[in-house]
């Protein structure tokens, strides 16, 4: 059988840049120009199979829109094994809010976590104010792994999530993996116990426990 | 902000936030502000930077304690009882994919000067210093009446009627003595006081119930706890609701409730803004409490006090063989009071602090007007204390319903040991403010391909 990882992936980046944009076309592969808010999508999987035959499961945290005012959850980046920082190519602020974000991750994530700078919306290249070079540059001296993507034509966005996957260290045991991150997907491996398990019927009728 | 909301509501604390939860899983549009640039209001959990700004000012944590990131220090003491409301909210809402839980370790009633383990197993209530010989074989009688009563089955009933008999004839009924009533009132059901005995047995009934098989749900406690302290319940709750339209926005203060000439809710202002809903909900603080009623109106009262003291220990509790994680009940007659002394801890083991170091906090309700007195007896069990953060909080109930005004005010958190009031409270503020019972409907499993 085929080794298979799982890990969690965070958006971050400033509102409006395309993050659930970007999401909704890896899993569904749809793109919609009116969609107004992410309301019940803001957590899905998606998986990629190396060349190797590897499965590397995405469990992917979308903001939920939290990101607007500065209320996204600690909660939300917790544990994450990767993140990826998007910034909209034709709006030169929202790669500086890339930068803060990214400052933070280097801050407080831990060590090991793989972040992506991703430059979305690259089909309005005619409007664009931030150039491959310059991201690019950044994301060298960063240590950064950087793409261009547009979630509208799909162009470069598996490209992204595949480059993660390769890039994400698949040394440790795959079960460790699964449960060491935070709301695994059913059937994962839990540490913990699992409220969704039934009690066991004998419970209520045993006799007290005294 | 020149939206119009159904809802806005105050405060993230966790009653607030399963409140805006449900009511955007409704389709409810919910505008959720806090004061605090984090989330949890008086049910936080903080790390040491937070929790020494917020009770010694201007004092650096100490470095020993270690990273700043690996605590989460619950303000409000209180585990969930494994098979009780909040776990059914929990699962109901699919919140439980953004939590992780691990168990409580143990749960321990003070006796006579010293600690015992409330039975968890047939084997430890055999060796249970608890109770004598004949005292247990009357508890099991005890016991097995109420796991075999059916209301509907009148052989079941032994001659007692649970509705219109007090818990004090059945006690006499199975014989109990006094110090096993102690253990059965306050380890077992929770009473924080006397009062129950001499009220119908039905209550106490179910909670000794729910005690037993949330108990026999995941056999160490009836308790669980979440990773990364209490602090992630709100968290996860204020998630459900953004992902469901909810707009959220921390650091913002709150200036004004603003009404109608009927007193009616209009809007919330902040700062020159204002923004307008139909309803508002939110936590005491937000409208006035402990602050002179400044030509306002008088919004919620005080109806005791809570004392708690945080205390950072470098070991875990003498006398629970050494337990990650303990529950400890002082019963108030083992102390002449009126309210039980408790005490909660936990460890790094649920990621709240770092390794090697343990967080009890000891409760009670104020009876005297030297509250850190009151503690003393719980403060002894805890061995060399590291350093202790002691607060006096009032608890605050509203004055109105909110049903003529629109302001829906929750309640304090109160100085029972789990979140089954704070449940009782999110539904009826609910059944205040939708005018139905809270019905919960499983959620779907959406996002999943
Ligand atoms: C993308 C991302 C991923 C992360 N992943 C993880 C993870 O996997 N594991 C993990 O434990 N944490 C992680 N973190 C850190 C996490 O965000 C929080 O910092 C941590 O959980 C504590 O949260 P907090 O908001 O309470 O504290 P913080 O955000 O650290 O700080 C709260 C307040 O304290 C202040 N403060 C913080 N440190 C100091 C200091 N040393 N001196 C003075 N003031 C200070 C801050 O300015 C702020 O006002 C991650 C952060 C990001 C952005
Ligand atoms: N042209 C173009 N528009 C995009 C692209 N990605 C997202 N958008 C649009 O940008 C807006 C914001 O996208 P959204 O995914 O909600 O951003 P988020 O706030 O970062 O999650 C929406 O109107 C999207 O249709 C893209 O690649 N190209
Ligand atoms: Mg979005």
């Amino acid at each position: 059988m085929s080794k298979q990882f799982q890990f969690k992936l965070v958006l971050l980046g400033e509102s409006a840049v395309g993050k659930s944009s970007l999401v909704l076309r890896f899993v569904k592969d749809q793109f919609d120009d009116y969609r107004e808010s992410t309301i019940g999508a803001a957590f899905l999987t998606q998986t990629v199979t190396l060349e190797d035959q590897t499965m590397v499961k995405f469990e992917i945290w979308d903001t939920a829109g939290q990101e607007r005012y500065k209320s996204l959850a600690p909660m939300y980046y917790r544990n994450a094994n990767c993140a990826v920082v998007v910034y909209d190519i034709t709006q030169s602020a929202s790669l500086e809010k890339a930068r803060t974000w990214i400052r933070e991750l280097q801050r407080q994530a831990d060590p090991s976590i793989v972040i992506a700078l991703c430059g979305n919306k690259a089909d309005l290249s005619a409007r664009r104010q931030v150039t491959q070079e310059e991201a690019k540059k950044y994301a060298e001296e960063e240590g950064l792994m950087w793409g261009e993507t547009s979630a509208k034509s799909g162009e470069g966005v598996s490209d992204i999530f595949t480059a993660i996957a390769k890039k994400l260290p698949l040394t440790a045991a795959p079960s460790q993996r699964a449960g060491g991150t935070r709301g695994a997907a059913p059937g994962a491996a839990r540490a913990g116990v699992d409220l969704n398990k039934q009690p066991s019927t004998q419970g209520s009728n045993e006799a007290c426990n005294c | 902000m020149d939206e119009e909301y159904d809802v806005i509501v105050l405060g993230t604390g966790l009653t607030e936030c399963i409140l805006s939860g449900l009511l955007s899983v409704e389709g409810k549009k919910v505008l959720h502000m806090d004061r605090n640039d984090y989330y949890g209001g008086e049910s936080a959990s903080l790390n040491l930077t937070q929790l020494y700004r917020k009770f010694r000012p201007g004092q650096e944590p100490p470095t020993e304690l270690g990273r700043d990131r690996d605590y989460a220090i619950d303000l409000v003491p209180k585990f969930i009882i494994a098979s009780g409301e909040l776990t059914k909210i929990l699962v109901h809402t699919n919140v439980t994919r953004y939590l992780e839980f691990k168990q409580i370790a143990g749960s321990f009633v003070y006796r006579d000067g010293r600690i015992s383990k409330v039975p968890s197993t047939e084997m430890e209530a055999v060796k249970s210093p608890l109770m004598g010989l004949f005292e247990k074989r009357r508890a099991k009688k005890f016991f097995e009446f109420l796991q075999g009563w059916r209301d509907e089955d009148p052989a079941t009933h032994q001659g007692l009627d649970l509705d219109r008999d007090s818990m004090k004839t059945v006690y006499e009924k199975f014989g109990l003595e006094p110090g096993t009533q102690d253990f059965i009132g306050h380890a077992m059901a929770l009473y924080l006081d006397d009062d129950y005995i001499s009220k119908s047995a039905r209550p106490a009934y179910e909670r000794i119930v729910l005690y037993t098989s949330s108990m026999a749900r995941y056999g160490k406690s009836p308790y669980i706890y979440p990773l990364y302290g209490l602090g992630e319940l709100p968290q996860s709750f204020a998630r459900l609701s953004a992902i469901y339209g909810g707009t959220y926005m921390l650091d913002k203060p709150s200036d004004e409730i603003v009404t109608d000439s009927d007193g009616k809710f209009v809007g919330v202002r902040s700062g020159s803004e204002t923004v307008k809903a139909k309803q508002v909900i939110g936590d005491p603080s937000y409208f006035g409490a402990g602050k002179e009623a400044e030509g306002g109106k008088i919004r919620v009262v005080e109806d005791g006090k809570v004392v708690r003291a945080i205390c950072i220990l470098k070991h875990p509790i003498p006398g629970t063989d050494d337990s990650d994680s303990v529950q400890i009940i002082i019963p108030q007659n083992q102390v002449n009071r009126r309210n039980d002394i408790y005490i909660a801890m936990v460890s790094s083991m649920h990621k709240v602090c770092a390794s090697d170091i343990y967080v009890a906090i000891v409760s009670t309700i104020v009876e005297t007007d030297r509250p850190e007195q009151e503690i003393a007896p719980g403060l002894q069990l805890l061995g060399p204390i590291y350093d202790k953060f002691v607060s006096v909080s009032p608890l605050y109930t509203p004055v109105s319903t909110g049903q003529t005004d629109n302001i829906f005010i929750t309640r304090s958190y109160d100085a029972t040991s789990h979140f089954e009031t704070v449940v009782e409270d999110v539904q009826d503020v609910w059944k205040r403010i939708v005018g139905k019972d809270l019905v919960l409907k499983k959620r779907d499993e959406e996002g999943e391909p």
